[in-house]
């Protein structure tokens, strides 16, 4: 019977090394999956590369600074230009202590579903003329200009989700689908924090958004309640 | 001393931009306030980079954290609204499916360049959805105010500060005045009550081209 649930998000990390690479769902608030952060807090892993839309803007990535656990961030929202305030990531970025890419948020949401996808790269318009475009092929197609962007995987993706069964069928709510189905595909070891975890046939077909195959462990949480005070 | 309009006059200004039927994606800052002055006869669809179409007013009561803008800021949903996942959202944008987008501004240059992610003096900014936006939407109108801080032109000759898109802008909307960009270079259509044209002309780098249509906003 194949059964995909673990008691905790501590127990689901248990093989999560130090120097790997972990893509994280969640846009701000939305569909973030705090507990597993926590618990990897808790766990300590050291030298990691995080993947994900943004760090220290009302998400709980940030804890992941109190013992310098990342080495570089992948993200297309990190430093404000307004300095109203710095979160723990960015006071460590000023200092030089941790590497930050800053990606084009749609060119970074396709990168995904390119590494997930089976797919080489893709052509966008976004960037061109811009500092993204430094160091990457430029291709012509039909006279108009695109940049080369190249596909993005993770060691481990962590995801939130509303629902799931032990198959790992997911079904998502509200604006918390975000990045999470996506990255769902694009990682060796996916788990998944969800709300509630019901039995196989429970959750509609019509309204599984991830397909248990792309999802290896579920933990049910209860939701974290952030809010970004802006 | 040019008194210029307040953000919420600007705001309301740009939502004049606005038409029935339209699918609008509004940046963070000063153009999420155009969400106040949308025409209220008309059904105008609000996209948000996180995976909404069709959202509603802010709304602080019963705060549900999967339910925000792109700004972070709590929505409610209008009737027909839908959601769906950020490559999705961003095929939306890239696609030229949303109409219009507002952003904010730095600079903008007489050739229609945006810069308004990053900004030396502070060493710091973020793409965010951004630089997919103003490739993407079919008109890119830019709100800001017409100086920084300090009196610096925003409307230059050419952008000084990293680019976000160039050759992108179709209307600059400030505090000061109403601007086309053209390919023959900046128009000015309108001006802020109590503004006259030289006032703005003297607080913008690139010569303006006067629209033999130039007359006062309507506010």
């Amino acid at each position: 019977m194949i059964d995909k649930v673990f008691p905790t998000p501590d127990d689901a990390l248990h093989d999560l090394p130090d120097g790997a690479t972990i893509m994280f769902g969640g846009f701000v608030s939305a569909g973030s999956p705090s507990n597993l952060i926590l618990a990897l807090r808790r766990r300590g892993t050291k030298r990691l590369t995080g993947i994900a839309n943004n760090i220290g803007l009302g998400d709980m990535l940030d804890v992941l600074c109190e013992e310098r656990q990342l080495a570089k961030f992948i993200a297309t929202f990190a430093i404000r230009a307004s300095g109203a305030r710095s979160s723990r990531f960015e006071e460590q970025y000023r200092r030089g202590e941790v590497e930050l890419a800053l990606v084009p948020q749609g060119t970074f949401v396709e990168r995904i579903r390119a590494g997930g996808a089976g797919i080489g790269g893709f052509l966008t318009r976004t960037g061109i003329g811009t500092v993204v475009e430094e160091g990457k092929q430029v291709v012509s197609v039909s006279g108009v200009d695109y940049l080369l962007e190249l596909p993005l995987r993770a060691d481990f993706a962590l995801i939130k989700a509303y629902r799931a069964d032990r198959l790992g069928n997911l079904q998502y709510r509200r604006a918390g689908r975000n990045f999470n189905p996506v990255m769902a595909t694009a990682a060796d070891v996916v788990i998944a924090e969800v709300q509630e975890i019901v039995e196989p046939g429970e959750i509609d077909p019509e309204d599984v958004g991830t397909p248990g195959v792309y999802v290896d462990r579920v933990v049910r949480c209860e939701p974290v309640p952030i809010r970004w005070q802006g | 001393m040019v008194q210029g309009l307040s953000r919420e006059l600007i705001a309301l200004r740009v939502a004049r931009e606005l038409r029935e039927g339209m699918v609008v994606n509004l940046g963070i800052g000063l153009p999420t306030l155009v969400s106040n002055f949308l025409p209220p006869d008309e059904q105008i669809l609000l996209q948000a980079e996180d995976g909404i179409l069709g959202y509603g007013p802010i709304s602080e009561a019963d705060f549900d954290p999967d339910l925000i803008n792109a700004g972070g800021q709590p929505v409610t949903l209008l009737p027909g609204a839908s959601f769906f996942d950020s490559a999705a959202s961003f095929a939306m944008i890239r696609g030229g499916h949303v109409d219009v987008a507002v952003l904010g501004g730095l600079e903008v240059s007489e050739r229609g360049d945006l810069a308004n992610w990053y900004l030396p003096d502070r060493g710091g900014g973020s793409i965010g959805g951004a630089m997919d936006l103003a490739c993407g939407a079919r008109r890119l109108i830019v709100a800001m105010t017409h100086t920084a801080p300090g009196g610096r032109p925003r409307i230059r000759r050419s952008c000084e500060y990293p680019l976000t898109a160039a050759g992108v802008v179709d209307l600059i909307v400030t505090d000061l005045a109403v601007i086309e960009v053209h390919p023959e270079g900046l128009l000015l259509t309108e001006v802020a009550p109590g503004v006259a044209p030289d006032d703005v002309q003297s607080r913008t780098e690139p010569v303006l081209r006067r629209s033999p249509a130039l007359r006062e906003m309507e506010l």
